[in-house]
């Protein structure tokens, strides 16, 4: 069984954005950038599947501009086999990724995909549902444990709840909740031979996907800031100002 | 113009998060209906009935409905999607699941997680774990959109008088079933509709103190639990527990968090909350940066002493 795992180039999670000072978007100009971690997950997963012996081949694949390319490189550096760019000029919308990775699970013959539930940068949130959508598979989000049963996935799920556990008819999307596994670490031995594994580059039009946006980014506004309050001796004077103050006790 | 909500149920309560998707699907100015999928639902068909400003509750009654299953659910909003304009589902695991699933069906995007309703086609929805707000236009026909309950104050859940329409069920597709569910039960209030939350992180230091320490806060102050992700992954409190960018948002009217540092992720989770108290060992913790009421010391002094005194 393949598995593709779709892997995004977002802001680095330590790094607070800032706004470009016309409000147009985010100020992303020098700022350090990395591959979701939520598909750092995916990938674990992925390779958990293929030394478990499950799986036979893993390809990662980036929707973006070129330095896409560096998110691939992480992958290959984690044990995928190869991988494939989508290159675009702008980030695409999740509607759009979904339609670009169909076409590619279409062409590769892929019996699972492993995608993030979220994207960091946008929090959307969206990506593998409507790619489930588009192919007629079966979904399972949120999971925080994985296991493959002939032609079915147990998966347990992360849900407000608790956890529930879904049996998904393969082929399906599972998308990843942070407690799926540990990811490993590249080490140098792989980051160097991630160098040669090999990456495949197409765009849109050779896959015959429309990427045109359905939404318009207006502006981007500054939430609003809290600021620091006060710091208190002891707990009588928390204990006070809860009570007159902020009347919430 | 109509909007369809679409309700959060267990077939037996309809969730509270339903009415605050109701609030902003209140915001469009137009004619509301409330979908209602499950099995066995007429409990929470009489609740719906009766909310203050649905119109009409669809009601769709079958076995294959019964867990909710992206799936199933999905089949069933698209084949009654065409009449309307938007469609609206809170942003809890449910919705998050489902919508996108239905969009791309019809082939349209989605809005994920709007705060605010600015005009029939504009939305205001956070971005970068909330470290920033975009203002979205969407040119799809149908408007799908998940909604940030925080951002929107409940509407009434009496008063109304909506007439039912029942609705023939969509085949079982029998792609994924629930075969099992640890729900969790207890008498505490659910996170996302708490008055008062006792947060704690990593500082606790184990499960066992998690409990020792903040149960008997909460139980003053008849609180939920919740807790950031350092302590989930430690495994002091469950998966359900955590606040933050991957796990609830709260927006409580008092929101301790104890011997919890303060990473953006976390504050993602609760910078809504109304009055923030911190309580932590290290002065320099970014938490007390936008802490309303900061006490710096040892957790395992001030939270007993706290609640002796309260
Ligand atoms: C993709 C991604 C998503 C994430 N999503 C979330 C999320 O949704 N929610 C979330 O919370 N995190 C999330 N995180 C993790 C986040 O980055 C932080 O690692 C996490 O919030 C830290 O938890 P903490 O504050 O409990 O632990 P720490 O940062 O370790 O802080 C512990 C605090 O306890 C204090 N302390 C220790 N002992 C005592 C004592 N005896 N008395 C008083 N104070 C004491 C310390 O001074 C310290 O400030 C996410 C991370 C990533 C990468
Ligand atoms: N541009 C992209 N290229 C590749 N994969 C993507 C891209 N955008 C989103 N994804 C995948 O979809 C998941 C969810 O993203 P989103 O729906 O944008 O929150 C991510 O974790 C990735 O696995």
């Amino acid at each position: 069984m393949k598995i593709l795992v779709p892997v995004k180039r977002v802001i680095d999670y330590n790094i607070k954005v800032c706004i470009k000072k016309d409000g147009s978007d985010v100020d992303l100009n020098n700022t350090k950038m990395s591959i979701n971690p939520f598909d750092e997950i995916a990938i674990e997963e992925a390779m958990r599947l293929k030394e478990a012996g499950i799986a036979t081949e893993v390809i990662a694949m980036s929707c973006g501009t070129l330095a896409s390319t560096d998110v691939l490189r992480t992958a290959l550096a984690l044990g995928a086999d190869r991988s494939i760019l989508v290159e675009l000029e702008h980030n695409p919308e999740p509607l759009a990724v979904a339609k670009l990775i169909k076409v590619v699970c279409d062409k590769e013959q892929a019996t699972l995909i492993i995608c993030g539930k979220q994207a960091i940068d946008d929090d959307s949130n969206q990506t593998g549902q409507m790619v489930a959508a588009l192919l007629g598979w079966s979904q399972a989000t949120f999971a925080s444990e994985v296991k493959i049963d002939g032609d079915s996935a147990l998966v347990t799920r992360e849900v407000d709840g608790g956890l529930e556990t879904l049996k998904v008819l393969l082929p399906a999307v599972i998308t990843t909740d942070l407690r799926l596994n540990e990811p490993r670490y590249a080490t140098l031995p792989n980051i160097m031979k991630a160098k040669r594994k090999p990456l495949d580059t197409f765009s849109a039009a050779d896959l015959g996907v429309d990427v045109s946006p359905r939404l318009t980014l207006l502006k981007v506004l500054e939430p609003t800031k809290r600021t620091a309050g006060v710091m208190l001796e002891n707990v009588d004077a928390l204990i006070g100002k809860l009570k007159t103050e902020a009347k919430v006790i | 113009m109509t909007v369809l909500v679409i309700a959060e149920h267990d077939n037996k309560v309809l969730k509270s998060s339903t009415l605050n998707c109701l609030a902003a699907a209140g915001e469009l100015n137009a004619e509301i209906h409330l979908l209602v999928a499950g099995h066995q639902v007429s409990s929470v068909i009489e609740a719906a009935k009766i909310v203050s400003n649905v119109a009409k509750v669809l009601v769709a009654d079958a076995e294959q409905y019964v867990f909710h299953t992206a799936e199933n659910i999905a089949e069933l909003v698209t084949s009654i999607a065409s009449t309307y304009s938007h469609i609206l589902v809170s942003a809890t695991t449910f919705g998050k699941n489902m919508l996108p699933r239905v969009a791309a069906l019809l082939d349209m995007s989605q809005i994920s997680e709007i705060v605010s309703v600015e005009s029939e086609d504009t939305f205001i929805r956070p971005i970068y774990a909330g470290n920033a707000l975009a203002m979205i236009q969407s040119s799809d026909a149908i408007k799908f959109i998940t909604v940030r309950a925080t951002a929107f104050d409940a509407v009434l859940d009496s008063g109304g008088n909506a007439e039912v329409e029942m609705l023939s069920a969509t085949a079982d597709t029998l792609l994924s079933e629930v075969i099992g569910r640890e729900i969790s039960a207890g008498d505490r209030p659910e996170l996302t509709a708490a008055a008062v939350i006792v947060s704690g992180g990593r500082g606790l230091g184990s499960e066992k103190k998690y409990y020792q320490l903040l149960e008997p806060l909460a139980d003053k102050l008849s609180a939920a639990l919740g807790a950031s992700r350092a302590a989930v992954d430690a495994g002091f409190a469950p998966n359900d527990y955590q606040v933050g960018q991957t796990g609830k948002i709260v927006a409580p009217d008092l929101y301790f968090a104890i011997g919890i540092s303060g990473a953006i992720q976390h504050l993602a989770g609760m910078q809504s909350s109304k009055v923030i108290v911190a309580i932590n060992k290290d002065e320099d913790a970014p938490i007390f940066q936008m802490a309303d009421y900061g006490l710096v010391g040892d957790l395992f002094d001030i939270v007993p002493e706290l609640v002796a005194k309260l």
